[in-house]
């Protein structure tokens, strides 16, 4: 089994070959503004080499595209949005909650009618069919037709916006619609942003991956395309552009799910130093640990499948200001090779220190003789202390832990942290990311509440229904593990409600 | 004390801050009430706050709340329009004007209830609540420590479902019966409690917790602005004690008879080193324990705060890795009577220890 692994990040594009498992080639070439040269160039330098060329079976993009579409607010598309609760919902609209400037760019239009659910399954009002069709032909009308759907409990019961999108697409035949159900859990604003997120990136979803398709076929590859999502899975292009939301943070969670995979190491806190920030998340059963609380993306709050991640500014970039001591957060990032001591810049980096210390072999060593022994111990101290801080924040249990060092910077980890049981550097840590996308499978998902069944009752139907999802997307049957099971009994709620997610990942069928 | 002022949109961001810190870890979030507030001061609405000192005797006060799941709240959201029809519906069947509006409990998401139905129709807010933070049972009010008469009570559903508890003969049965009604609505409903005379909101309101709220929020965010302590931001405005400081190392919930009840347990830091917090709660934060005895009990308040951005933590979202500090805020006089403990002391919540206050002298 070959498989090409590719992270498109903000700076650089980095691929590798993989072949039975065994990192066969890795390359990195610079991200170029059309996304489409750096991954042509990064195949070309892949199969630049005998071992490099012949046929793949698969290719796993992972991309930073769609999340930086959000935070920059271009190229997205005007979406029209169908609230599925009147009347009782209806005082706080969609978009209610968005900063100003990015509501104005994709606010199409508002519409709201009846119908929802209540958490125990019974219907708040039946669908108002009428209204729907009504608001579908004023949607047209407008010419809208990035169109999202939210209801009440559609996590519990997605019928109404399942039948809403058939009436809107009766009505407006090349409709691209997101259902909120589809990706978000419960919380109907913060649901309901993502679903609009979604459709705001459904036109750039679709050039996008096209683009990716064009990329491979130029790089003279014929084989499926997968795109990696936030928990550390892929789908295939086809359901990626449906889903541009899941691919906000594969980034980091490609680099976590590399470091597991080159490491060996299932349990395990992952630090990945880059240019400018360090991420660091936790790794259980060999994918990063999911956040259960809101995240903000481009100012807009969500609550969807994300990874739990603490990133905060330290790289190999990072400005250093000795008096009062201070490490970042201000980075020279890919600046470096300008402004960096070692290369005859004028700005002191972590870069600069661990050359001077001599932990890595770069630049003109020379050029650091003003920096004495005592300053590098004071700065590499304080390096150590912002990991420790942060490493102590991402656990989940008290007690040591292995720890895996990945990234570009990841020579300012040093050996021994408090907390740390062992610590892993690992070969093509500074690829982990491509690593990730490359040996990615495919999951299932439930996060629901089960009334008036026995804790081991609701959890064995959640894994039934996390199994039929993982199956839909494409596992294979006899490869499913459960890699999550949580459990949350739920306040002022009768007959024992009990709030229960389920995750389950297998290999992508047929590979 | 000014008898009458505008609240400004930022006193109310603020009052946001400082009503989820009243919370003691339970109330619900204030999120969603904020962004109606947002939007009623966009559309050109504003609220008056007012003394209690400045009621008549005669005046008739509505006291709101919402009632129900936070959970089910973060589905079907609030309508900022559906407290001020309680209200309305009350005045329909009592035939009585009110002259304004209260909260039933300053802490959590219920301290905004009555600004928007101050917005809607245009009455003013009293600064005073019944409760001084959150509790999670209708008797465990300064009125019924007060035994004022716990009916009628209105309760309603957007969809057109009103509901009037007309007579009960004590809280407990206001609150067994509400409570059944609210579960039918879909487990959250909006409610208009017995209507209060000037001279019973001065006798047993507690005064000024609006006010309260508004300060600490304002502290807290002008200390975060500042990148000054947040924590000791709150104790320059209320009369507090730092209890600890430390991070979450265990949270154990289970739900017993509708309420989210569990133990927190705290490992110090800083000046907390080597001391063990337990923290018991029943969807509020109810007694503190420090290595095993009993530091803090209800009802003097227990405050579990982020100890970086000095906002509250809640009992449904608290976890492990959490940096915490936890404060206490001096209890309303009116629990501190044989009658107030009854309802809200170590008892009321099964706990057989004897309540002494941490500001015992």
């Amino acid at each position: 089994m070959r498989r090409i692994g590719i992270d498109v990040g903000g700076t650089n594009t980095d691929a590798v070959l993989i072949d039975n498992g065994e990192v066969l080639r890795a390359v990195k070439a610079p991200t170029s503004e059309d996304v489409t040269g750096g991954i042509i160039a990064a195949l070309w330098a892949l199969r630049a080499v005998p071992a490099g060329q012949g046929d793949v079976d698969s290719v796993m993009i992972g991309t930073t595209h769609f999340v930086n579409a959000i935070v920059q607010r271009r190229s997205l598309s005007p979406v029209g949005a169908l609230r599925i609760g009147d009347p009782v919902s209806g005082s706080l609209m969609p978009f209610c909650d968005w900063p100003g400037d990015l509501a104005q760019i994709a606010r199409g239009g508002v519409w709201s009618v009846g119908g929802g659910h209540e958490y125990d399954g019974r219907p708040i009002l039946p669908l108002d069919e009428d209204a729907v069709r009504q608001a579908a032909i004023e949607m047209r009308d407008q010419g809208l037709t990035a169109i999202a759907i939210a209801s009440i409990f559609s996590p519990i019961d997605a019928d109404h916006e399942q039948r809403a999108a058939i009436i809107v697409t009766d009505e407006i035949p090349d409709a691209v619609i997101t259902l909120s159900s589809d990706l978000g859990r419960i919380g109907l604003l913060e649901r309901e942003n993502v679903a609009l997120l979604n459709a705001a990136l459904s036109g750039l979803a679709v050039q996008t991956i096209n683009a990716f398709e064009a990329a491979l076929h130029q790089g003279g590859i014929n084989a499926p395309l997968y795109i990696t999502q936030n928990d550390g899975t892929v789908v295939e292009a086809a359901t990626a552009i449906r889903f541009p939301v899941y691919s906000f943070a594969s980034g980091a969670t490609n680099s976590m799910r590399g470091a597991a995979y080159l490491s060996s190491i299932d349990n395990a806190i992952v630090v990945d130093v880059g240019g400018t920030t360090t991420d660091v998340g936790q790794l259980v059963s060999g994918f990063p640990r999911e956040s259960n609380t809101v995240v903000e993306i481009g100012g807009v709050r969500t609550l969807f499948r994300m990874p739990e991640l603490l990133s905060f500014g330290l790289g190999g970039g990072s400005h250093i200001c000795l008096d009062p001591l201070r490490v970042g957060p201000l980075s020279v990032g890919y600046q470096l090779i300008h402004d960096g001591l070692i290369f005859g810049g004028n700005q002191l980096t972590a870069t600069d220190i661990a050359v001077a210390r001599g932990l890595l072999d770069l630049g003109n060593a020379e050029l650091l003789r003003s920096i004495n022994a005592d300053t590098q111990s004071a700065v590499l101290a304080e390096c150590e202390r912002l990991l420790e801080e942060a490493i102590d924040r991402v656990k989940t249990r008290a007690g040591d832990t292995p720890l895996i060092a990945v990234g570009g910077g990841a020579f300012l980890v040093p050996d021994q942290l408090r907390g740390v049981s062992d610590l892993h550097r690992v070969i093509h840590g500074d690829c982990a990311n491509a690593v990730g996308a490359a040996i990615a499978q495919v999951s299932g998902e439930v996060d629901q509440i089960f009334r008036d069944l026995s804790r081991t009752e609701a959890i064995e139907q959640a894994t039934r229904l996390a199994t039929l999802r993982a199956l839909e997307a494409g596992a294979a049957e006899d490869t499913l593990t459960t890699i999550e099971t949580e459990d949350m009994p739920l306040s002022y709620l009768p007959g024992n409600s009990l709030r229960v997610r389920v995750r389950r990942v297998g290999d992508v069928a047929g590979s | 004390m000014n008898e009458t002022r505008e609240l400004s949109l930022d006193d109310i961001e603020s009052l946001a801050v400082g009503a989820w810190i009243l919370g003691t870890g339970g109330g619900g979030s204030p999120y969603l009430g904020l962004l109606n507030m947002r939007q009623l001061y966009a559309s050109g609405h504003r609220v008056r706050l007012i003394s209690p000192a400045s009621l008549d005797a005669t005046d008739t006060i509505a006291v709101v709340s919402n009632q129900g799941a936070p959970l089910v709240g973060q589905e079907r959201l609030t309508d900022s329009r559906t407290t001020a029809r309680a209200v309305a519906l009350m005045e329909e069947i009592t035939g009585v004007q009110f002259q304004a509006i209260m909260s039933l409990e300053i802490g959590g998401g219920n301290a905004i209830q009555p600004l928007m139905a101050a917005a809607h129709l245009d009455r003013p807010v009293v600064d005073a609540d019944c409760m001084g933070r959150a509790y999670p049972e209708a008797q465990m009010t300064s009125f019924a420590v007060g035994n004022l008469k716990p009916y009628p009570l209105t309760s309603i559903d957007p969809r057109g479902v009103e509901s009037v508890v007309y007579k009960v003969p004590t809280w407990k049965w206001m609150e067994r019966v509400s409570r059944k009604i609210c579960t039918e609505y879909g487990s959250v409903a909006a409610t208009c409690k017995a209507p209060r005379s000037g001279a019973e909101i001065k006798r047993w309101a507690i005064p000024y917790t609006t006010t309260k709220a508004i300060e600490i929020g304002s502290a807290v965010r002008n200390a975060q602005q500042l990148h000054h302590d947040p924590i000791e931001a709150i104790l320059r405005v209320e009369p507090g004690k730092r209890l600890y400081s430390g991070k979450v190392t265990d949270v154990e919930r289970r739900t017993t008879e509708g309420f989210l009840r569990g133990q927190v347990t705290l490992e110090g830091l800083d000046d907390s080193q080597g001391i063990l917090m337990q923290i018991s709660f029943q969807n509020e934060w109810i007694v503190a324990w420090q290595d095993g005895t009993p530091r803090v009990t209800s009802p003097d308040l227990i405050c579990v705060l982020n100890t970086d951005s000095g906002e509250a933590i809640g009992t449904e979202t608290i976890r492990y890795g959490q940096r915490v500090s936890v404060i206490a805020l001096p209890p309303p006089e009116v629990f501190l009577s044989a009658r107030g403990l009854e309802l809200v002391g170590p008892s009321a919540f099964g706990y057989d220890i004897p309540y002494t206050s941490v500001f015992a002298p």
